[in-house]
């Protein structure tokens, strides 16, 4: 089974994230990048995929040349060879530039199944995976939490949530899957696995190499603009509710929740 | 890369150590950075949501997490690859080591399992012992202990009083006696043992668990470190076969001291982590607590206690890594057949003996200093053990403690430095014969310094060299060998020599990072190197002219004091600011800035 796992590279969870002088950026100085944790579980269900079927995992990741450490962890973890797509006319790339260079990436290769993470942390858009299923033309199934290939390898049931309930999509392959969390739980990167990353092949493609117009992809190609910005409101310091007996407490309360936060 | 060059132990005090000789943090490979993530990913995720029930002394638990540590290669980086090990360099190790300081009591059980329960085999194992052990405890089946303290026989630990004497047929050799403070005791499978042969040669053996007549006393009662496992180890008539003997009859002291080193250097990387995680958690709580409608990250004296906490890591981080580079650079120099002996690998991180004191001294003061800052910038809730600060408090004093006590390591730093010079091995009378000489006509008010970053700090860490030299020389030509019965003096040289250790450690790894990156990313760490300078420097003085008052008397007492004004010479700089400036940093990351 040939399986290709798209991965971004996103600012860690536990960053402080700082908005750059003119608030359409972030800044990115004192960032620690890491991979998109949403990706994560395509690359551990990739994996087991492979252990279950044979074939090969494939990653592939845009951007600056730190997009390598992402790629290099995603090798550690057990896939078998990795494409940097980096070109400085790709920066600024909206979701579907991206996927526009990934799916021409893709194009060149054997898959089966493709992985991308149902969103990436940083901007939360969602629409890669989508974006590029619809470029190769084949299926795809968002949102997976569990997902079982047919013993003939020609087929895939996917269990997505909806409203509390679980819809079971099947469909054929190749096919392109988003990965949710509860899919699985990622494997750690083993000591023996980073070690034998290290040997592992890495391409990295330009933008010369994707057969594609500058004027698609990267800032100039962008479809969304991203206008301003914010931070999210500062959390409004808490108020211990005052009074003599668990009744005058009760009744302030009340009166709080119906004058000043308006909730009932 | 140019090559570093390699500086024999203890060098670092008489010779000009540059930049671009020491190994930094900012110098990992892409696969440092990914095993530091890997056995952080391994604590955040298995250790610290099992804290607690870690904390209860949980057999199961201890021995799962082990596999699972195992599995994922954490126990194997000094055990060779033909063992069942990664065979990595000594910076891995460190790296490990240093995300392990942040797991609480499973620390204590991964460092004795690791260090010295593994490696005397490791280093001193014959083939058949070390294929026998070390795929189990590499790959976390067994769990291992070292069984060296008696009640007898702690600092003084050749004195022990088990006896080991060979079987009539020749098969085994019985042990009698008793070990204490056996840290793993209570869920180990293998101890290294150390017993005397005939009551006489000082021998080291590999024991089971289940070999007869092996048993275990009671728990002790401990101030921290509760989820570790520490009690007597009892052998009677205790039967070891003779093929578990390690290395040779009498050769016992070999294999504990020379692991005594290695253990002293990673417990200065795992205290060192620990000092991360103090930063960390009381930087985090000092932005959310509100007094006087402010958050009291605010408030100076606060700052003050954060940026202290993350200087003094600092250095503690540059002196971990940059030992570790000392020992990959040395054992890259050994041929393939020496690399191969494990002897042979002992006695080249033997040479920097000093410096392993000086990392385990530096490295667990520097951890109990952040601990006691963690509790007391939590107030009273650093008090309580709902916050993590109490059992940080707790936890880390033992680390004066083991290991050779802060006062033994203290007096083999400047022990073993000078025993290496009568040797001819190491040129320290000559270097402090110099100073002398160069202190009739030395003079600190004709001295100009260069217009570069931190050349004041350059400047005064190569005076307190010559400081510590001389000190040094004046007390050994004032008693000779009865130097090492004035402990208070030794002490005091010590003290010295660590501080001038940590110091240069610091300004190298800054001094590097400016070359690479430039002086506007380095920002941080220079205020860091300047604000510590100026912290240690009168420090230093004063030790100095503690030494000189006493060894010395009426007119070369008055000589020397001279002397040591010359060269600890210091005008003091605005450390406030440079401190303010580093918090706000601190502040500004949530988290260890450097």
């Amino acid at each position: 089974m040939k399986i290709i796992v798209c991965l971004k590279q996103v600012p860690d969870t536990e960053t402080q994230i700082k908005i750059a002088p003119g608030g359409e950026k972030i800044v990115t100085d004192d960032i620690k990048w890491v991979m998109n944790p949403y990706d994560e579980f395509g690359v551990e269900e990739a994996l087991r995929l492979k252990e279950k079927f044979g074939g090969d995992v494939t990653v592939i990741g845009m951007g600056p040349k730190r997009v390598t450490e992402s790629i290099r962890t995603a090798l550690a973890m057990g896939a078998d060879k990795g494409i940097l797509i980096s070109d400085a006319a790709l920066e600024g790339s909206d979701s579907l530039g991206t996927a526009k260079a990934l799916a021409a990436v893709i194009k060149g290769l054997q898959f089966d199944i493709i992985f991308t993470g149902q969103r990436g942390i940083d901007e939360d858009q969602g629409l890669t995976g989508a974006c590029i299923a619809d470029l190769l033309g084949i299926p795809q199934v968002s949102l997976a939490v569990k997902l079982e290939v047919a013993a003939d390898g020609k087929s895939v049931k996917v269990n997505r949530p909806v409203e509390g309930q679980t819809l079971v999509v099947e469909a054929q392959l190749p096919v392109l899957i988003t990965t949710q969390k509860g899919l699985n739980e990622p494997r750690y990167a083993s000591l023996p696995g980073i070690m034998k990353a290290k040997k592992k092949p890495l391409e990295e493609k330009a933008l010369k190499d994707l057969g594609l117009d500058p004027a698609e992809v990267g800032l100039g190609g962008r479809k969304l603009k991203i206008i301003k910005i914010t931070p999210p409101p500062a959390r409004a310091e808490g108020k211990i509710v005052q009074g003599e007996t668990p009744q005058d407490k009760a009744t302030e309360l009340a009166r709080l929740l119906h004058e000043e936060a308006k909730l009932i | 890369m140019a090559e570093r060059k390699i500086f024999a132990g203890g060098e670092f005090l008489i010779g000009d150590v540059g930049h671009g000789d020491v190994f930094t943090p900012e110098d990992f490979t892409e696969e440092h950075k990914m095993i530091l993530e890997t056995a952080k990913d391994f604590i955040s995720k298995e250790i610290n949501p099992v804290i607690d029930r870690l904390e209860e002394k949980n057999h199961e638990l201890v021995l799962d997490l082990l596999k699972k540590a195992g599995e994922l290669g954490l126990l194997g980086t000094d055990v060779p690859e033909e063992y069942g090990g990664m065979g990595l360099d000594k910076v891995s190790t460190t790296v490990v080591g240093e995300a392990m300081g942040t797991a609480g009591s499973f620390s204590v059980v991964y460092g004795a399992h690791t260090g010295i329960g593994t490696l005397p085999i490791v280093y001193f194992g014959n083939e058949e012992q070390k294929k026998k052990y070390l795929p189990k405890l590499a790959g976390g089946d067994w769990c291992a202990a070292y069984c060296l303290t008696e009640s007898g026989a702690g600092s003084d630990a050749l004195n022990a009083r088990t006896k080991a004497v060979l079987s009539p047929d020749g098969k085994y050799y019985i042990l009698n006696g008793e070990k204490m403070f056996i840290t793993n005791a209570g869920w180990a499978s293998s101890f290294v043992v150390y017993a005397k042969v005939d009551g006489q040669h000082f021998t080291g053996f590999i024991v089971e668990k289940t070999f007869p007549g092996v048993s275990t006393g009671a728990e002790e009662k401990k101030m921290g470190a509760h989820g570790s496992s520490t009690r007597p180890v009892i052998f009677e008539d205790a039967k070891v076969p003779v093929e578990n003997l390690m290395y040779e009859v009498g050769k016992g002291h070999k294999i504990a001291f020379n692991i005594l080193n290695i253990g002293r250097w990673k417990l200065g990387a795992m205290t060192m982590g620990g000092c991360k995680g103090c930063v960390t958690g009381a930087v985090k709580y000092a932005k959310g607590r509100v007094q006087f409608k402010v958050p009291i990250s605010s408030f100076g004296m606060i700052k003050q206690k954060i940026a202290d906490m993350a200087i003094r890591t600092y250095m503690s981080e540059s002196m971990m890594y940059r030992l570790a580079g000392m020992f990959d650079d040395k054992l890259g120099t050994l041929d393939e057949k020496a690399k191969k002996s494990g002897a042979e690998t002992a006695k080249a991180i033997e040479e920097y003996a000093p410096e392993c004191s000086i990392s385990k001294v530096y490295g667990s003061e520097c951890l109990d200093f952040c601990t006691d800052e963690y509790v007391q910038i939590l107030g009273g809730y650093g008090y309580c053990s709902e916050y993590p600060a109490e059992r940080y408090y707790r936890d880390a004093r033992i680390n004066r403690i083991w290991e050779g006590t802060n006062e033994i390591n203290r007096m083999l730093v400047p022990g073993t430095m000078l025993q290496r010079a009568l040797k001819g091995q190491l040129a320290l009378l000559p270097a402090a014969q110099a100073v002398a000489g160069e202190l009739m006509t030395y003079s600190p008010l004709s001295v100009q310094l260069p217009d570069t970053p931190l050349a004041l700090q350059q400047h005064v860490i190569k005076m307190s060299k010559k400081l510590a030299l001389m000190v040094a020389g004046v007390a050994a030509q004032k008693f000779g060998p009865g130097l090492v019965k004035e402990q208070e003096v030794m002490g005091k040289i010590a003290d010295m020599v660590i501080e001038i250790f940590a110091m240069e450690s610091g300004l190298l790894r800054t001094l590097k990072l400016i070359e690479k990156e430039g002086e506007e990313k380095a920002k941080y760490h220079i205020a860091a190197v300047k604000a510590y300078v100026d912290d240690t420097m009168p420090r230093i003085e004063s030790w100095a002219k503690q030494v000189i008052s006493h060894v010395e008397s009426g007119d070369m007492l008055r000589t020397q004091l001279a002397g040591v004004k010359k060269l600890a010479r210091y005008q003091p700089i605005d450390a406030i600011n440079e401190k303010r400036l580093v918090a706000d940093r601190i502040i500004e990351l949530e988290s260890y800035p450097f």
